[in-house]
């Protein structure tokens, strides 16, 4: 048990590289579903874009290339998806099921003979300036071109829903498509193309994994990361800001699962005091929030703090009275980053009024007449 | 007057039907022409080849004196041609401004587009907000957003799909000052409704389609609403016919309801009574959205309410789920006819189950006995006139006229001590809906109560004994329905705009 050896310079490096992948498909597929389509497929697509970007990349020995025949592999399978819902009428949910199915399988397919494999480096992309600011240089501002570019996509995504018209007629479209079909928007245009994107970044994300993350090609690389991807979309509430938060806290709690595994530290000995600080954090922003806006609802807030409190001590608790079992700790580990982004989404969702509510026309068939 | 729209020969056809078949006529500069006819003469189908969201197989459209081919309703909008649509086209998660922009070619920044929205609905009186989320609007200020987004592009030609069908009278009011202001300044209205009072009213001149076709012309101010009407029904128009009512028995009983309905949209009904004899047919009116469909499912048992508020012939109820209530006789026809009166994609048959199996005695230790479920699905469909291919046919391959027929049928004939229905005849053709309402009336002649929670209020008044009206959840007390003027009604429904023009009405009783 070392729990010194973890550099905080190093963790919070590997959160973001961790955290990439994430963010990139679940911002694709946050676009998808505000225009009203549901995509079950982002594992699929997402490994499609890994190996695909592996193959073009270890092929033209350009990791840039590799990203590019990411995007474009990924939006190709996302157009079967595309074909068989928006032309052919085909429920939703079972196709985006099936096309998880064909991705991992033809990924498996493509990949064989680039098993053993290494990629081209990917170089590193210093911020000047930035870079040499102490602690956060080196934790924030010394990744790869990548990581920069999910956080401006993020902003991007953002300001396109909230200010232009492309984003309010694909906010229109998911919200109900006979109205926009009758105001003459082409519903089918823009779903297409919104799953055509959501293709696209999950086809980056799963490339970053296996050309960046990684980097080496294996079977089943993705390992449910586009899973996480769809959840977190739901309980970010569709929103940008969120989607950004909840894939950095998933990639944050992975991030501290293999530093502590790697310090052999028992998670049960940081976590009690980790959800408690969440509880300091959380009451400090909801103040805050509170004063700005001049509104604070003291009792939900003392109450939500409370429990973030609660389940420090239970959780303290069950170390003490386990001794800090290495069983339990293992089954903690690999399920904390899991459990506690969803538990976390869900108190912000549940706490928004009525915002939590998805694109109303989410999953459903379009047919003109 | 010089034309400003003119159609000839438009003739379009679907796999099956001929929608329009060489309809031709003519609309002058600041005329408001009414288009008439029944559910499926093609109404819908013109307008939207004037609006370009369909393209006609033959015939001509000429604008200002030019050939019109609109390619897309955006392409209408550039050339004039705005249009408010009967089932409104608006997205309630996004607020007015924004609904507004989506209609608009160019719209202006949102900030500019908030301030005309205000100066607009300022100068045409009609008071709209544009920061608020839509899905917190009434009907009423919903349309107004649809007029608004229309009138901001200064149109030649505003299409209006029955636009009247979810306001109260005071609104209609405001509506027709609105529509009276735009013609006087040379906007040509195409005006589509059912309600012919309304075009007598408003109109100045009125083309008639039965089938496609193209079957008359009139004027409006000087032709009766009954010529009107068999002129679009192509028969003679039969209305109901009641006899003296006796008062019998109490049936159904609501005493002090308080309910707070699970969807958080819903209406909270607060502090709701009402009484229904046998032979009486109770009216409740008001406009969408105040409690109707909670009502219905407190009715129905679908939603429980406290014990001791429902009770049928003394007998205590509120607890009871829909098929104890069937037992005891008080059945009910909820107001959406697909998806909720009748499952969709399951057939005539199967949809006569689903009700009918208790008090018809259609099964038989768990086993359901298809042939007599079958001759009592041919028997609602020989006797309500439903018109279906067979009995095996889904409920969703029937127009809504039909499917509408056989779910009050199916009712109807299962002998009831109480039905309450929920907007019998929304969307109905003149003529089913005058037998769906004759079907009530017999009902309630062979001793039976009624229960009609309706929208529509000259149905309501040509049906009902006592009437009452729901306003947030508010239950006035029901009143004899004859001799009941319009701004008694008005008050009863209680809508928000009323204050300003009743208190001018002169003889307003209390």
């Amino acid at each position: 048990m070392d729990l010194g050896s973890i550099s905080l310079v190093a963790f919070f490096a590997s959160l973001m590289v961790a955290s990439t992948p994430i963010l990139l498909a679940a911002l694709g597929e946050m676009i998808t579903e505000r225009a009203g389509v549901l995509n079950l497929g982002v594992e699929g697509m997402m490994i499609i874009g890994a190996i695909c970007g592996f193959a073009v990349a270890v092929e033209s020995g350009s990791a840039v290339m590799g990203f590019i025949g990411a995007a474009v592999g990924g939006a190709l399978l996302s157009m079967l998806f595309a074909l068989l819902t928006q032309f052919l009428y085909a429920t939703q949910v079972p196709s985006g099921l099936a096309l998880t199915l064909v991705g991992v399988g033809l990924a498996s397919f493509i990949g064989q003979p680039y098993v053993g494999e290494s990629p081209p480096a990917v170089a590193k992309m210093a911020i000047p300036v930035l870079e040499h600011i102490p602690f956060f240089g080196p934790a924030m501002f010394q990744h790869d071109a990548m990581v920069y570019i999910s956080i401006l996509l993020t902003i991007a995504i953002w300001a396109f829903l909230k200010f232009t018209r492309g984003g309010l007629i694909l906010r229109a479209v998911g919200e109900n498509h006979d109205a926009a079909h009758a105001l003459g928007y082409k519903v089918r245009l823009v779903r297409v193309m919104a799953i055509g994107f959501g293709g696209a970044l999950a086809g980056l994300g799963g490339a970053y994994i296996s050309l960046i993350r990684v980097p080496q090609w294996t079977d089943g690389i993705t390992a449910g990361i586009g899973w996480i991807a769809l959840a977190i979309v739901v309980f970010a509430s569709w929103k940008p800001g969120r989607v950004l938060f909840g894939a950095y806290l998933f990639g944050g709690l992975t991030a501290l699962q293999l530093n502590l595994q790697a310090a052999n530290v028992p998670l049960l000995l940081v976590l009690p005091y980790l959800v408690m600080l969440s509880g300091v954090i959380f009451l400090a922003i909801a103040v805050a929030a509170g004063s700005w806006k001049k509104t604070l609802d003291v009792k939900p807030t003392l109450k939500t703090f409370a429990q973030f409190i609660g389940t420090g001590l239970v959780l303290l608790l069950i170390g003490v009275l386990t001794n800090y079992a290495s069983g339990l700790d293992l089954l903690l580990l690999s399920s904390a980053p899991f459990v506690a982004t969803i538990v976390v989404l869900v108190v912000i969702s549940a706490r928004s009024k009525g915002a939590s509510n998805g694109p109303a026309m989410l999953g459903k068939i379009f047919q003109a007449h | 007057m010089t034309e400003l729209l003119k159609l000839q020969g438009l003739t379009k056809a679907y796999p099956g039907v001929i929608a329009n078949d060489d309809v031709g006529f003519s609309i002058a500069k600041g005329e408001v022409h009414a288009l008439l006819g029944e559910n499926g003469a093609g109404k819908s189908t013109l307008v939207k080849m004037i609006y370009g969201l369909t393209k006609p197989d033959s015939g001509t459209m000429t604008l200002h004196g030019e050939t019109y081919v609109p390619t897309s309703p955006q392409a209408a909008r550039a050339a004039g041609v705005a249009m408010v649509f009967q089932h409104f086209s608006l997205f309630e998660a996004l607020n007015v401004a924004e609904n507004v922009a989506l209609g608009m070619e160019n719209p202006p920044k949102m900030k500019d587009l908030a301030k005309s929205i205000r100066d607009v609905s300022q100068a045409y009186g009609l008071p709209l907000d544009p920061d608020r989320t839509v899905g917190d609007l009434s009907a009423g200020e919903r349309q107004r957003v649809e007029i608004i987004r229309c009138l901001l592009q200064d149109p030649k030609l505003l299409i209006m799909d029955e636009p009247t069908s979810v306001l109260t009278p005071q609104e209609v009011e405001i509506l027709f000052k609105t529509l009276r202001q735009l013609q006087s300044e040379g906007t040509s209205i195409l005006y589509i409704s059912h309600k012919l009072e309304e075009i007598r009213s408003l109109c100045d001149g009125a083309t008639i389609l039965r089938l496609g076709k193209v079957v008359g012309t009139c004027d409006p101010r000087t032709t009766s609403a009954r010529d009107m009407a068999e002129l679009m029904v192509g028969e003679t128009l039969h209305i109901p016919t009641r006899d003296a009512k006796t008062s019998g028995a109490e049936l159904l009983a609501i005493k002090d309801l308080n309910y707070a309905p699970k969807n958080p949209f819903g209406t909270r009904l607060k502090n709701l009574s009402l009484t229904v004899h046998a032979g009486e047919v109770l009216g409740i009116g008001g406009v969408a959205g105040n409690g109707q469909d909670e009502l219905l499912s407190v009715l129905s048992g679908e939603a429980r309410a406290q014990t001791g508020t429902v009770t049928l012939e003394g007998k205590e109820i509120s607890k009871l789920g829909p098929n104890a209530r069937r037992a005891l006789g008080l059945l009910a026809a909820p107001e959406e006819r697909l998806g909720h009166a009748a499952a969709p994609n399951m057939s005539l048959i199967e949809n006569t189950a689903l009700t009918a199996i208790i008090r018809k005695d259609l099964s038989k230790n768990s086993f359901i006995n298809w042939t007599k479920t079958e001759n009592f699905a041919n028997d609602i469909i020989a006797t309500f006139d439903v018109r279906t291919p067979s009995a095996t046919a889904a409920a969703r391959s029937l127009s809504g006229g039909n499917l509408q027929k056989f779910v009050i049928g199916r009712e109807v004939m299962q002998d009831p001590k109480v039905l309450v229905v929920n907007q019998p005849t929304w969307g109905v053709d003149a003529s089913a809906a005058a037998s769906i309402r004759q079907a009530l009336l017999d009902l309630a002649a062979g001793g039976a109560a009624v229960i009609c929670i309706s929208q529509d209020l000259d149905e309501l008044m040509e049906i009902s004994d006592h009437f009452a009206a729901l306003n947030e959840g508010r239950l006035s007390t029901p009143r004899a329905a004859k001799g009941l003027s319009i701004d008694e009604i008005g008050l009863m429904m209680g809508g928000s705009d009323t204050a300003s023009n009743t208190q001018t009405t002169e003889g307003v009783p209390a």
